[in-house]
């Protein structure tokens, strides 16, 4: 039997309840690799605690509601690893800024999520501990890198689960295992605790069933937080209450000039379809250029790993993390991080090296940088006659485990609709808008304003009301 | 651009502090020498005269503005806590220290 699906099912439960229910289901689909630990313990006490005081928590949000959290974030006494060898064992001695504001909001924290290796690709085939699975098709890969938190929402183990998104590892994943995944405005959600890959494009958000619970989520996490100084002062909206189903004289743009090739004629007919109903609904479609998007791959893979290359220098084995014994200190760095860094994240160590050494600064970093700029001016542009910009969220289905390990490249190019949101810091959410012929699922993604998620999580609630898609169970047994 | 020299790809691993074995070496020549001549269409865009973006924090945000607070006392983690994760400390009187292998000399 499922776990409850939505925070609104769960009101109705016992805490306690909820909770044992997410751990048999979590036990039941064990085979799908999602969780990295799971705290059963105290998680069951929390839920005790919670139930005893119902009172104390009866206008948190998310009172008695399950999350699952990406292994990248941490947790105060819980092993935190971002699925590395080199963090194994590491327990964090704090909570991060999201992981305090879910425990204030009554949210039970059940485990960490498998991820690609430090957030890290789009497979999560990186990880350490082995890859998530799809629940739609076992011997595909749920997406990534937040792949284990996608599951986790996707084959019912909890309702909530939290992830982190450089360029598109909370939207990729979403889509391929048909849930909703929001990535909000860089500022809007604190970094502290979330264990560094892009500083200037990282940002923590959720996975849920519906449009409605992301929203609820991003209104418990979001705000300003001392802690974090790229974390920004704008007020937090009601974002519930802006999911009023009312989109007439709504634009959606669609960049119809960059979606011309390159994209499955599934997701593309799909795409079509989920643009129709929202006509139906009474917003307007348009044809938008965003010239510059077409470089956004090259632009994000020098400037994510040059900041990678940066924030990964601190695991060195000295003051946490795993250590190679030896007698030379700068042997014992190189040994640790070789023996502790998986294939990719040493890939990305290397070329965000090179790009910011001596000689090539100037021809890869800084150019990226500029062209960056240019990226986010195009938004600037099409966001003076649209609300949002629809596009697919990934151009090709879910491949299967192992198909495309050999190429790099291949991988990152499929990362194309989901980058610039992070480059241009906008708010960007998939919502499931279909499936293949061979019932993989399609998602949609829409982008907004920067700081209007209200506005782009209300076209896409409206979207939901008239589509049965997020209904859809996966047919993982259990 | 094509693949990396072997000499190049050892130079940059010196410079990540990463000891590779030969095996990656070869690797990484090709795989970093394919994102190399990817990222080489970025020629085409002119951007003569545009500034670089380096982080999209809104200004009147903390990171813009610069971040001051008064200079009291506030908790932090105990030194127990900062050690407890290290692969080798010491214990001292006045609560203990991380352990390296020798620096100098």
């Amino acid at each position: 039997m499922s776990a409850p699906a939505t925070i609104s099912d769960i009101r109705k439960m016992s805490a306690v309840e909820t909770c044992h229910a997410a751990l048999d289901r979590i036990q039941a689909t064990a085979s799908l690799n999602a969780f990295n630990s799971i705290d059963g313990d105290r998680a069951l006490e929390r839920a005790a605690d919670i139930d005893r005081n119902r009172a104390r928590y009866a206008s948190a949000p998310l009172a008695g509601v399950p999350v699952a959290v990406k292994d990248n974030i941490c947790t105060r006494g819980l092993k935190t690893t971002a699925s590395s060898r080199i963090l194994e064992h590491f327990i964090p001695p704090y909570d991060a800024t999201v992981i305090e504001r879910l425990h204030a909001a009554g949210a039970v924290v059940i485990g960490k999520t498998n991820c690609d290796e430090f957030a890290m690709g789009s497979s999560n085939e990186n990880s350490a501990f082995g890859p998530a699975k799809n629940p739609w098709a076992v011997d595909r890969i749920p997406g990534g890198s937040s792949g284990g938190s996608a599951v986790a929402v996707a084959a019912r183990m909890t309702p909530l689960a939290l992830g982190s998104d450089t360029g598109g590892s909370i939207r990729q994943p979403a889509a391929m295992c048909g849930v909703a995944g929001l990535k909000p405005t860089y500022g809007r959600v604190s970094r502290y605790g979330l264990l560094a890959f892009g500083s200037s494009l990282d940002q923590i958000g959720p996975f849920a069933h519906t449009v409605r619970d992301t929203a609820i989520t991003l209104g418990v996490i979001a705000g300003a937080d001392p802690a974090d100084a790229t974390s920004a002062p704008q007020k937090v909206d009601d974002y519930e209450a802006a999911l009023t189903g009312d989109i007439k004289r709504m634009r959606v743009g669609v960049p119809a000039r960059m979606l011309a090739e390159g994209v499955d004629p599934e997701i593309s007919g799909a795409l079509s379809t989920a643009l129709d109903t929202l006509r139906a609904r009474g917003a307007t479609v348009v044809d938008i250029d965003l010239p510059h998007a077409k470089y956004a791959i090259s632009v994000y893979y020098l400037v994510a790993t040059a900041e990678a290359s940066s924030n990964l220098a601190r695991y060195d084995g000295a003051r946490y993390g795993l250590r190679s014994a030896d007698a030379d200190l700068a042997a014992m760095y190189m040994k640790s991080r070789e023996a502790g860094f998986g294939a990719e994240v040493k890939r990305r160590i290397m070329l965000g090296t090179y790009v910011l050494s001596a000689g090539y600064y100037d021809a890869y970093y800084l150019k990226a940088q500029q062209v960056r700029t240019l990226i986010r001016r195009d938004y600037d542009e099409a966001f003076k006659t649209v609300d949002v910009v629809a596009m697919p969220t990934s151009p090709i289905p879910p491949f299967k485990i192992g198909e495309k390990v050999a190429d790099p490249l291949q991988m990152y190019l499929a990362d194309i609709f989901t980058v610039s949101a992070n480059l241009a810091g906008l708010p960007a959410v998939s919502i499931p808008c279909g499936f293949s012929a061979g019932r993989l699922p399609i998602g949609l993604q829409l982008t907004g304003r920067p700081f209007d998620e209200s506005t782009l999580l209300r076209i896409a609630d409206a979207y939901e009301r008239d589509t049965e898609w997020w209904k859809q169970q996966p047919p993982i047994a259990g | 651009m094509p693949a990396l020299t072997k000499e190049q790809v050892e130079a940059v691993a010196a410079l990540a502090n990463l000891e590779l074995e030969s095996a990656e070496i070869e690797l990484f020549a090709r795989q970093l020498g394919d994102v190399l001549t990817h990222v080489e269409e970025l020629k085409q865009v002119d951007t003569t005269g545009v500034a670089p973006t380096t982080s999209t924090s809104s200004p009147g945000g903390a990171a813009t503005q610069g971040v001051e607070r008064d200079d009291d006392v506030r908790p932090s983690l105990s030194i127990a806590d900062v050690l407890a994760n290290a692969p080798e400390r010491e214990k001292a009187r006045d609560g203990g220290f991380f352990k390296v292998p020798r620096i100098i000399g």
